[in-house]
């Protein structure tokens, strides 16, 4: 993939005045840099127009440009807003970026091309105060209507001692519990309805239904739903800008907290992309160690959805059995990690520690036994027909709102398209392993339902690939940037002893380059987007997480549900909240 | 004995029991769904975790006795002990053995059905003086759920009057004598069973208090002995249409070797562990779905049920 991109060409072509350059990358995506003015035309080309089109939105967001030190070849600017497209016919990604200056520049809003633009700008204005031209409402979307000041940006400060101390006096709170208030008319709703009133009903963010701490705002007929306003940003504890004084090797653990259900999940996209920065190729008993750890933790994050979205429509036991097999998970996940739900395992280059002896039985003991609880679970669900008739064509979205909602996971392979990062962009390995893509045709609750507990039995098929074929060989890569090097190394040879050091004392120093790797996570795709600028941390460390774009389609396939409905389809969903807010 | 003496000898023997059976029951049914889904339930305090009931009892006693201050006073004080008298008055009609009945009524089938629809009364005024809208809305579907129910409840039961020839619980006993209810009037005994989960509001029917939809549903507001008295309500419920299945369709008291009261106290008690075993297995339908189910299939079940038993009976008696 190193020959320059046909669409660059394409795009050069067409539209000469706005393409300032094209930049190379570690991650060999196509990135190219535009004029500000320019921007909405060329993405609305490569979404409507071009042969093949670029259909989804897969991410939006900016990067502080100004304490930058690698960045000479590139167009000069204060801030860089970049839109990462994705194309599922191409199976190619795409990067524009737009250079702005400034302290607060100004862009134009591009909801009215994607709709899941809307949180993603909302959100970049919310983290570094780059207004959007057009768009509806940009207001805060992760921070508090009261916070002051925009996180992202530089010289905001990171650690609670660089502020000064917290205090909550009483008219300070009054102002808070205010600012909570919902004001239906800030988002254009009316309390009538020709000749109806309407009930407004406050769900989250305390509500046993909404699976963590998330707020709709229901604009109700009876227990019909006319429109409702999802509010988020109650999980966020600034992942991103932690990623920002963390070294790499400690931002780790932080990964295992964004998809808190995805354990070592989290650390792939992470790690895999630092060692594509630094340019470290892993051992193969690597790749299917972290592969084998990685299919468990689907399997239990399938396990907990499973468990709460049947008894979100109100089957109170499944949820015990579920939560039973997750449990024999972690048996295993303690034996080989030493932890349950957040190990932090993997490492850049490696792994932390090669497998336990026995490692093999306790897994074949759960391969054995599985499959037949699967069955169990599904005479005692699927074919239930209450079931049947709360998931059924409620919460169906189309293939075409799906892309444009930037839906993936699950819930785009219930519409119809096969598309699966472990099959389109094998990554760590998984070219070599066989299985199949479960995909559906309707795209409701019920479909999604039916793809979720086939993928299971697709990663009880992977595990078994990876006990059988474990290849031997270290657990580590012999380079000098994987952290911590190989213990034993250390005390025969200096140079390993002095990258022990360093790594431990002060942090790997990863080369400057930028990248972004994308795996199928549990829920969806999830990428780390990783800037590096020859410093021991992320100079921007970007998460890309599935349950964000996921939640903003509920008001799209919820109007004109009731209630219940609603209900079914947040259990259905499958997100969590630290994913959405990280 | 002096006559009015046995009877109140009867009524507080009725009463203790009955209240004792439900509070048993909630440790039963914790006990019973532990058992089914791979747990342990409550098995801490005393025997077998036996006294958890009491320990939880003393516990809601002491509670304070909170009422928020949006709410309406009156109505919200009296909701809850409106649900629980009407439940109970209904145990007035039933008949536990020959004779030990604390009023034998010629109308008991009519008052044990005005009983619970005056049950309904309990749950709506809850949830609207509660001033809350998930409250609110557990009401609105209580109150639609249990009226719609009471009709073919009452309809289900008329096969059952027309064969036994009487309103009187205990004449409708006696008259299985020698074949129990449940076979001539079989549809009567799946419609009343169903109508009896959706008058309790028990799941798969437990749309007023949907707990992952409405919080709490319409006793979201309550706390202390008030929720007590809601809670105990639904206990008395089950116990109650347990004891109305039994006693339409399967006998009452009646039954070789064995006493007839323990006859009666068997029967039930099977039925309420139907009701636990139901609970622990199936979902929630919706709340417009169960509407249509009811007016759309149970109603012309029951109408045609009732057409059919009336038509043989004239023709062949």
């Amino acid at each position: 993939m190193n020959q320059p991109a046909p669409i660059v060409d394409e795009l050069r072509n067409r539209f000469n005045d706005t393409v300032l350059m094209e930049q190379p990358t570690r991650d060999d995506i196509p990135t190219i840099w535009c004029t500000c003015d320019g921007v909405p035309d060329i993405l609305g080309y490569l979404k409507n127009t071009i042969d093949r089109p670029y259909r989804m939105l897969y991410d939006l967001t900016a990067i502080d440009e100004r304490w930058r030190d690698h960045r000479q070849d590139q167009p000069k600017g204060d801030f860089t807003v970049v839109y990462h497209l994705l194309s599922t016919d191409r199976n190619q990604d795409i990067r524009i970026k737009v250079p702005l200056e400034g302290e607060h520049p100004c862009l134009t809003s591009i909801r009215d091309i994607w709709s899941s633009a809307d949180w993603y700008e909302r959100e970049v204005w919310d983290m570094f105060g780059i207004t959007f031209d057009g768009h509806p409402h940009l207001r805060r979307i992760l921070l508090p209507a009261t916070w002051e000041g925009h996180p992202l940006r530089k010289e905001h400060p990171a650690r609670a001692t660089e502020m000064g101390p917290f205090q909550l006096p009483v008219d300070k709170q009054l102002r808070e519990e205010d600012a909570l208030r919902f004001h239906p008319e800030q988002y254009g709703l009316s309390a009538r309805r020709e000749d109806t009133d309407l009930m407004f009903l406050n769900l989250g963010p305390q509500h046993p239904g909404t699976h963590g701490v998330f707020r709709i705002a229901l604009q109700l007929d009876g227990e019909e739903i006319v429109d409702a306003v999802p509010e988020i940003g109650f999980h966020h504890r600034g992942a991103e800008k932690m990623g920002e004084r963390q070294t790499w090797h400690t931002y780790i653990p932080y990964t295992d907290r964004i998809d808190y259900l995805g354990g070592v999940m989290n650390n792939l996209p992470y790690v895999l992309t630092v060692e594509k920065l630094a340019g470290i190729n892993v051992p193969d008993r690597v790749k299917v160690i972290r592969i084998m750890l990685a299919e468990f933790f689907r399997i239990a994050s399938h396990l907990v959805w499973y468990g709460t979205f049947v008894q979100d429509i109100g089957a109170m036991s499944p949820v015990f059995f579920m939560f039973n097999d997750r449990e024999r998970i972690f048996d295993i996940i303690t034996a080989i990690t030493g932890g349950r739900m957040h190990p932090s395992w993997f490492r850049i280059g490696g792994v932390a520690q090669d497998l336990p002896d026995g490692w093999e039985e306790l897994v074949r003991e759960f391969l054995r036994s599985m499959p037949k609880r699967l069955k169990s679970y599904d005479k005692m669900m699927m074919g239930n027909r209450i079931l049947k008739i709360r998931t059924q064509g409620i919460g169906a979205f189309t293939l075409d709102q799906a892309l444009d909602w930037g839906v993936t996971g699950p819930g785009l392979r219930a519409c119809g398209l096969e598309w699966d990062f472990r099959k389109k962009r094998p990554y760590s390995g998984y070219e070599q392993f066989e299985f199949d893509i479960p995909v559906a045709q309707r795209g409701d609750c019920f479909d999604r339902t039916v793809v979720r507990i086939e993928e299971i039995r697709q990663s009880l098929r992977i595990i078994e690939q990876c006990v059988n074929q474990m290849p031997g060989g270290p657990y580590k890569a012999d380079h000098p940037l994987a952290t911590p090097p190989i213990k034993e190394h250390t005390l025969k040879d200096i140079e390993t002893l002095i990258h022990h050091f360093l790594g431990v004392t002060w942090g790997p120093v990863i080369p400057p380059g930028e990248a972004c790797v994308g795996v199928e996570a549990t829920k969806g795709n999830n990428s780390y987007y990783l800037i590096s600028d020859g410093g021991i941390h992320a100079y921007r460390a970007r998460i890309r997480t599935p349950s964000f774009a996921h939640l903003q389609i509920i008001p799209a396939i919820s109007r004109g549900l009731m209630v219940p409905d609603l209900l079914a389809i947040l259990g259905n969903l499958d997100y969590v909240m630290a994913d959405v807010d990280r | 004995m002096n006559p009015i003496l046995r009877q109140i000898i009867i009524i507080v023997v009725v009463m203790a029991a009955v209240l004792t059976a439900s509070a048993g029951l909630i440790w039963l049914e914790r006990r019973l769904l532990a058992l089914w889904q791979d747990r342990r339930g409550p098995n801490r305090v005393g025997p077998f975790g036996l006294m958890q009931v009491t320990a939880d009892m003393i516990k809601i006693f002491f509670k304070e006795d909170w009422i928020p201050p949006f709410a309406d006073r009156p109505v919200f004080v009296i909701a809850p002990a409106l649900l629980v008298v009407t439940v109970l008055m209904s145990f007035a009609v039933v008949p536990f053995a020959p004779g030990f009945v604390v009023s034998d009524l010629n109308v008991g089938l009519l008052f044990f059905l005005a009983m619970t629809a005056l049950g309904v009364y309990g749950i709506a005024l809850g949830g609207w003086s509660s001033n809350n809208k998930y409250a609110l809305l557990g009401a609105i579907r209580a109150t639609a759920q249990m009226l719609s129910y009471e009709v073919f409840m009452g309809l289900a039961l008329m096969g059952v009057v027309i064969l036994a020839g009487s309103f009187n619980l205990s004449d409708i006993v006696e008259a299985q004598k020698n074949l129990w209810f449940c076979i001539p009037q079989f549809p009567g005994l799946v419609i009343f069973i169903i109508a009896g989960f959706a008058e309790t509001h028990r799941l798969p029917f437990d749309l007023p208090e949907a707990e992952s939809e409405l919080v709490a549903g319409f006793h979201s507001e309550y706390s202390g002995i008030k929720f007590g008295l809601f809670f105990v309500g639904e206990y008395l419920g089950v116990t109650l249409i347990s004891a109305m299945i039994v006693i339409f369709f399967f006998g009452g008291w009646l039954g070789p070797f064995l006493p007839p009261i323990l006859w009666f106290v068997i029967k039930t008690f099977v039925f309420i562990c139907g009701f636990i075993l139901l609970r622990a297995s199936l979902p929630r339908p919706r709340y417009d779905q169960l509407m249509s189910f009811a007016w759309k299939v149970l109603l012309p079940l029951a109408l045609l049920n009732l057409i059919i038993t009336g038509g043989i009976v004239l023709a062949v008696g």
